[in-house]
């Protein structure tokens, strides 16, 4: 079996899923009140939208991510060819990485990895 | 029909032409793929019934406790009484939730640890989707269910969700930076980012063993950064109980609840099965070098038996450090990836090559 697995797979999950919901809204009790549709804060009212400003740190780490997971990327077919090209492949990765190095370096620098 | 405990092609083999026999190709083919699903949602109830039985009798040994103990005997049904109670309670929506996007959350998360556990090798002739490109399709699919974690935090409209989603978030995009590294210094090595061929070039000897050094520091660095993809404690902090209740699932109850407590495990055994299939050799027998017979000794517990071991002994490790490591806050836990992990990864890859260069490994 080939790609066509996956399409079998994605399936797979839609049933489980799907039957899982639909079994539960068929054995499942109901009942209403005013408070239980409420998000779930505890029991306090909810103060002000939940859909709000983020703090701009997580989104940092998100870029940083972005860069080093498209390095990632390329040092995947690297390491599969790494021991056939030999000496070559050692010394372009070796300068790759220091240049991947003083970027994470920069971001250091920077604070771009600190939380505050 | 022929059947074999070490080697399962024979038996996949003997379905094959069974079924060729008597049905044509198409059929045969839609009949196999049949069977292929059906064995993996039984494969994914079993797994989630067990491991939360598991984890709550591990965590009971731990904290001195006897665990469940009530429901059948010591407590064995308890997780089948959890399931159906879960089915049975009521299915709640949010008034203010995007209804759209807490419905999918769901099947996003399940989807993505359906496709991941897909490229598996359980035993020999026993794995499903056997890519050229395993570990890239396996971190590929796996953090998609990162997405799944964002919309049910953003979707709930609720605070507690979106902190923990937005923790979750990040705490998953930086630590799969370092499982994908940890893996590719074994690739190095392997030269083939297949399982099949990953596994076969483990005959004589497991990668953690024959990569020296470099192996077993990636080793380590793989079971952290694991654990942490897994938002599994120490590295819970996206469902902290006591700052936010249960992070993005805070909103879903009844049988959604169940399905991101399902992923979670799941995904804990995929983590843990890629582990072992890279480092300890999948289903791969323990052989030193060219000791014929101690191999051949080796060689006689059948190869799902290893594997199964293997990942026990993973699983029974990320237990371990759920419930005796304290959770960590969240720049510790970012401080930790990228300013100790990551760096440590390039330079143990940068060892590798150069150990794989020389031909000191063996």
């Amino acid at each position: 079996m080939s790609t066509e697995g996956l399409i079998l797979f994605f399936i797979a999950g839609v049933l489980m899923v799907g039957g899982g919901i639909i079994v539960s809204n068929l054995v499942a009790p109901r009942s209403t009140n005013a408070q239980k549709l409420d998000p779930y804060e505890c029991g306090i009212p909810t103060i002000g939208p939940s859909w709000m400003q983020f703090r701009v740190g997580y989104y940092l780490f998100a870029i940083m991510f972005l860069i080093f997971d498209v390095e990632t990327v390329f040092i995947f077919p690297w390491a599969v060819v790494m021991k056939q090209v030999g000496m070559t492949a050692f010394i372009e990765i070796l300068i790759f990485f220091v240049i991947l190095g003083l970027g994470l370096l920069y971001a250091w620098k920077k604070k771009a990895l600190r939380w505050e | 029909m022929e059947f074999s405990i070490y080697d399962f092609s024979t038996l996949t083999n003997s379905i094959h032409e069974g079924l060729s026999n008597s049905f044509s190709p198409t059929w045969v083919m839609i009949i196999e793929m049949s069977l292929v699903g059906l064995a993996f949602l039984g494969l994914f109830a079993v797994l989630g019934v067990t491991l939360v039985y598991a984890e709550r009798k591990v965590s009971a040994v731990i904290q001195q406790r006897m665990g469940p103990m009530r429901v059948g005997k010591w407590g064995l049904l308890q997780t089948i009484a959890d399931v159906i109670k879960l089915v049975l309670k009521e299915p709640l929506m949010n008034r203010q939730a995007d209804k759209l996007l807490f419905g999918i959350a769901p099947f996003i998360i399940i989807i993505a640890s359906f496709l991941a556990v897909a490229a598996v090798p359980f035993a020999k002739g026993l794995h499903a989707l056997d890519f050229d490109i395993g570990i890239l399709y396996v971190s590929a699919v796996s953090s998609i269910g990162v997405i799944g974690i964002l919309l049910a935090g953003w979707s709930s409209n609720n605070k507690y969700s979106l902190i923990g989603a937005m923790r979750s978030g990040a705490q998953i995009v930086s630590y799969e930076l370092s499982v994908g590294l940890s893996l590719l210094t074994i690739v190095v090595l392997s030269g083939s980012l297949q399982f099949s061929e990953i596994i076969e070039s483990q005959a004589n000897g497991w990668w953690i063993f024959k990569g020296h050094i470099p192996a077993f520091i990636a080793f380590v660095v793989f079971l952290i950064a694991g654990t942490a993809e897994t938002n599994r404690g120490p590295f819970d902090l996206a469902e902290a109980e006591s700052e936010l209740t249960a992070g993005f699932h805070t909103e879903y109850s009844g049988i959604k609840f169940a399905f991101f407590f399902l992923a979670e495990f799941a995904n804990m055994f995929i983590i843990c099965a890629i582990g072992a299939t890279v480092f300890l050799g999948g289903w791969m027998p323990l052989h030193i070098g060219d000791l014929a017979g101690f191999n051949a000794i080796m060689d006689f517990i059948p190869p799902i038996v290893w594997f199964g071991m293997k990942v026990t002994f993973l699983i029974f490790l990320m237990m371990w450090f759920r419930w005796t490591f304290p959770r960590l806050r969240i720049d510790q836990l970012l401080k930790l990836e990228w300013k100790y992990l990551l760096p440590i990864n390039l330079v143990n890859i940068l060892l590798m090559a150069f150990i794989g260069l020389m031909g000191w490994h063996f």
